[in-house]
C-alpha cells in the first residue's frame, strides 16, 4: 500500500504506524459540563465503516509527521492524505 | 586540571576513520562533522526564519531538502526540524553556537555522537543502496535527503550528488550493524 504523503509524495506504507480513528484529535474540554461522558465516548466509542474511514498515521521511518489518511476500509483505497496538525487547527486547535 | 588518558574513537571503535574500497564505490566513516537539530519554536515562525537567514546566510531549505552556504549545511529531517552540519575542528561546541544565534525562537540539542555518519562515493552508490532502503534514488536530486530504513535501522540518507555521492547517518550504538549491512551490500552489489 502506498500513501501519498503531503509532502514527501508516494511512500511505501512500512514507513508508517498506523494509530487508529483519526476522531482521536477531538479531545474534550476536560473542564465542561458533561466531560464525564464526553470522555467515555472519546476512549471507548469507535465508528467502524464500512466504506470511507478517516484515520491517523504516523511517518515514523520519514519525517515523524502526524496524517490523517482517508481509506475506504471496503477496497483500501486512500481517496485524500491531509497533515494532522492541518486537520487539527481547521478545527480550530491551536496547536 | 584532572589530567584525563582519554583516547578519542571513531564510530566503529578504531583510531582512524575507516574506508572500504569497492571496485566503483568508497565507503568512508565519517569523523569530521559536528552535528545538531534545530526545531523552530512555535509562535514565533517570522523572526525564526529572519534570525536563521541572519545567522547561516541562506534560507533553510523546505521538505525534503538540503542547503548548504559557509561551514554550515541544513538538512530537513520534518516540518519546522532540521539537522545542522558544520566542521568538527571548529565547531565541536556547535549546539551553544546555535543557541547563541538563536535564542528562543529555536530548540537546539546536540546530536554529534548520536549519530554515525558513513559517506558512499563513486558510481556504484545507487546500486549498492537500492539494495537497502525503498527511497527512489534515481529521482532523488543533489542536496535532498529523506529519513529511511536501511537493515531495520532508522537512518538519514543525504545525496550530495546524484549517483556518485551520498551520505547516509544512522544511529551510533548501531554503526557498526549499519556498516556491515553497507559493506554487504557493496559487496553483493558490484
Amino acid at each position: 500500500m502506498i500513501i501519498n504523503h503531503p509532502l514527501l509524495g508516494p511512500r511505501d506504507s512500512q514507513e508508517f504506524v498506523y494509530l487508529g480513528d483519526a476522531s482521536l484529535i477531538d479531545r474534550p474540554d476536560w473542564q465542561a459540563e458533561g466531560a464525564v461522558d464526553a470522555f467515555y465516548e472519546y476512549l471507548y466509542q469507535r465508528e467502524n465503516p464500512a466504506g470511507l474511514h478517516q484515520e491517523l498515521w504516523f511517518h515514523e521511518q520519514g519525517d515523524r509527521s502526524w496524517l490523517v489518511v482517508t481509506r475506504n476500509t471496503l477496497t483500501h483505497e486512500i481517496t485524500k492524505v491531509e497533515l494532522a496538525r492541518d486537520v487539527a487547527r481547521s478545527r480550530g486547535r491551536s496547536k | 586540571m584532572a589530567d584525563h588518558r582519554l583516547k578519542p574513537i571513531t564510530q566503529l571503535g578504531g583510531d582512524t576513520p575507516r574506508k572500504d574500497s569497492f571496485p566503483g564505490l568508497t565507503i568512508s566513516e565519517r569523523t569530521d562533522t559536528a552535528l545538531a537539530s534545530l526545531s523552530a519554536r512555535q509562535g514565533k515562525p517570522a523572526q525564526f526564519q529572519a534570525t536563521a537567514k541572519a545567522f547561516f546566510g541562506f534560507d533553510l531549505p523546505g521538505a525534503g531538502r538540503v542547503a548548504t552556504g559557509g561551514v554550515y549545511t541544513a538538512i530537513w529531517t520534518g516540518q519546522d526540524q532540521w539537522f545542522i552540519e558544520a566542521p568538527f575542528a571548529s565547531h565541536e561546541d556547535i549546539a551553544p553556537i546555535l543557541k547563541k544565534g538563536f535564542g528562543d525562537t529555536a530548540s537546539i540539542t546536540e546530536q554529534t555522537d548520536g549519530w554515525g555518519g558513513f559517506d558512499l562515493q563513486g558510481q556504484g552508490c545507487i546500486t549498492t543502496l537500492e539494495i537497502l532502503c525503498n527511497l527512489d534514488l534515481g529521482k532523488m536530486a543533489a542536496d535532498s535527503a529523506s529519513r529511511t530504513v536501511i537493515e531495520h535501522l532508522g537512518c538519514i540518507l543525504i545525496c550530495r550528488e546524484t549517483g556518485q555521492h551520498y551520505t547516509v547517518y544512522g544511529g551510533r550504538s548501531s554503526a557498526a550493524s549499519l556498516h556491515h549491512a553497507l559493506v554487504t551490500a557493496a559487496r553483493s552489489a558490484l
